[in-house]
């Protein structure tokens, strides 16, 4: 995948695991890029407790519709995400999991993985409940969305003003996921 | 202007009212349009203005009334049932002449329906907000960017002809993020004055009354024409569109708000196939674009009409149309939001000189009505 080009993403896992988050971080690098982008959060009873997900669309041009049905990119934190949207990713795209929490799964031949123990990582790390971000890191990885630099940046606008102190932790799970080198 | 921010829509509508200059923000919480509330409980204090949670939406209209009333800009939010709760009011705003935002972030109706994006409020926005004769501007923003530039005019049209104003989006436009440049904020000194406002003269002019109440019918009739000759202004002047790729298209799509979008993505999958369509987006409902359709008639072969309902706006094209053309319909409903492919399909039937009505069943293609 050729940095700057249109990016579709679902990130998909628990409600808790971060998974707006990490799209916003995504959405605020566009943003901080230069690039038209747009962030949809599902809403609702899902965000109590079941599944959360969220579309973020990167583009060069004007986004039309802002939910994400075939995307580029899957990010699954958990195995009901993955097996929800294994089918729709566009083919030749790209599915990042958290091998630590999705496992026993089927694999679709024309698809890249990256089978990231986020989780494990995360705490092995001492970065407990970023395997948002370490995922993040792999992304960026995988496909040069944007620049280390730009994400980092993007953090600080992610990160809210009362936990600043998470800035420096969150750039670590960054970093560790783009490094990462495993499957 | 200054840089781009990111923003949810719901937050976006909130800032660009303070921004327009608007203080008092009246309102109830409902899903999906809570984050509009929240934002305004947060900021109104830091500029010296009032966040009140009412105790109903029915309340919190009649507030505006007051407020509005009282010479300031004020405003209220909500869902599609606390806006059908805020009927009275508006009717009651519409009969005193009064200004006033209301902020409609559509979910499935009828009843409590559900809490997923819909559009099925055009009739009420458009048609009956209220009981009686009157109408109140209508703005279908499509974008974060969009909703925030929407109150500012909002505000803006609702003094100059004396009108409740309303802007209609929906839960996924209130839900999603986009960068955003805000509007530089204004400054209340510079706001239109409101000589016919009730704001405690010390006996230094005439009083003014605002009333909705004519008891001589002679009166009435009067106070309605002299409103529908604004209505008459508002039509010359006030219809905003846009326009996408409609100059040499066999197939004209008419979408507004978030289902736009989708129409959108859609024109630009079916031009990859060869399939010469495109958009005409209403920006306004009310007055609808009716000079923007007319303008088509001629170049269009047929006209598809999308939404999130079983079929509203479709009917002000079709008054434009007039059966020069044919008027298909694709929708889906109940919060259920059709996905680019889906229209894309549908405008292939209707390129191939099919007239269709449908509303899929459980996702299938087939269920026409």
């Amino acid at each position: 995948m050729e940095k700057g080009s249109n990016l579709n993403i679902m990130v998909a896992g628990f409600g808790g695991q971060g998974i707006l988050f990490a799209g916003k971080i995504v959405a605020y690098a566009g943003m901080i890029d230069g690039r038209e982008i747009s962030w949809l959060p599902s809403y609702g009873p899902e965000m109590r407790g079941g599944t959360a997900n969220c579309s973020v669309c990167l583009s060069d041009d004007p986004i039309g519709s802002p939910l994400v049905t075939d995307p580029d990119v899957l990010i699954a934190m958990n195995l009901p995400s993955y097996e929800k949207f294994v089918d729709h990713v566009a083919p030749g795209g790209i599915i990042i999991v958290d091998s630590t929490m999705v496992a026993g799964f089927t694999e679709r031949k024309d698809i890249q993985y990256h089978k990231v123990p986020a989780t494990a990582l995360s705490e092995e790390h001492e970065l407990q409940g970023l395997a948002n971000v370490i995922l993040i890191g792999r992304l960026l990885g995988a496909t040069g969305f944007s620049t280390r630099e730009v994400c980092e940046l993007a953090i600080d606008k992610s990160v809210s003003a009362k936990h600043t102190d998470l800035t420096a932790p969150n750039k670590r799970a960054l970093a560790l996921g783009e490094m990462w080198e495993g499957d | 202007m200054g840089e781009k921010v990111l923003m949810k829509g719901n937050e976006a509508l909130a800032e660009a009212a303070i921004r327009a200059g608007c203080r008092h923000f009246f309102g109830y919480p409902i899903t999906p349009q809570t984050e509009l509330a929240a934002y305004m409980s947060r900021r109104m204090p830091k500029v010296g203005g009032t966040y009140l949670q009412a105790e109903s939406e029915i309340a919190a209209i009649n507030m505006v009334y007051g407020c509005s009333a009282g010479g300031k800009r004020a405003m209220t939010s909500s869902s599609s049932p606390g806006v059908s709760l805020k009927g009275e009011g508006i009717s009651y705003m519409i009969g005193a002449d009064l200004p006033g935002l209301i902020i409609n972030i559509q979910r499935g109706g009828p009843g409590l329906g559900g809490i997923q994006p819909s559009q099925a409020d055009y009739w009420m926005a458009t048609r009956a907000t209220g009981h009686g004769d009157g109408h109140v501007i209508v703005f279908a923003p499509s974008t974060v960017q969009e909703m925030a530039d929407s109150v500012a005019l909002a505000f803006e049209l609702g003094d100059r002809y004396r009108t409740p104003v309303m802007v209609l989006a929906d839960g996924l436009l209130g839900q999603m993020m986009e960068p955003v440049e805000l509007p530089e904020p204004l400054s209340l000194e510079d706001l239109p004055a409101r000589p016919w406002a009730i704001d405690g003269h010390r006996g230094q002019r005439k009083s003014n009354n605002v009333n909705s109440l004519y008891l001589v019918a002679q009166e009435l009739e009067d106070a309605i024409q002299a409103r529908f000759d604004r209505y008459e202004q508002i039509k010359a002047t006030e219809q905003r569109f846009e326009g996408f790729m409609t100059e040499d298209a066999d197939v004209v799509l008419v979408a507004y708000g978030a289902a736009s979008r989708i129409a959108r993505s859609a024109v630009g999958k079916a031009r990859k196939l060869g399939i010469k369509v495109g958009l005409i987006r209403p920006i306004t409902l009310w007055p609808f674009p009716v000079d923007a359709i007319e303008a088509a008639v001629d170049q269009a072969k047929a006209f598809l009409v999308t939404e999130f309902s079983m079929g509203q706006m479709v009917d002000d094209v079709r008054l434009v149309v007039n059966g020069r053309r044919p008027v298909s319909f694709f929708a889906h409903t109940g919060g259920i939001v059709q996905t680019p492919d889906e229209v894309v399909e549908a405008l292939k039937r209707v390129a191939a000189g099919e007239t269709i009505n449908l509303v899929p069943r459980h996702g299938k293609l087939t269920g026409d009505l």
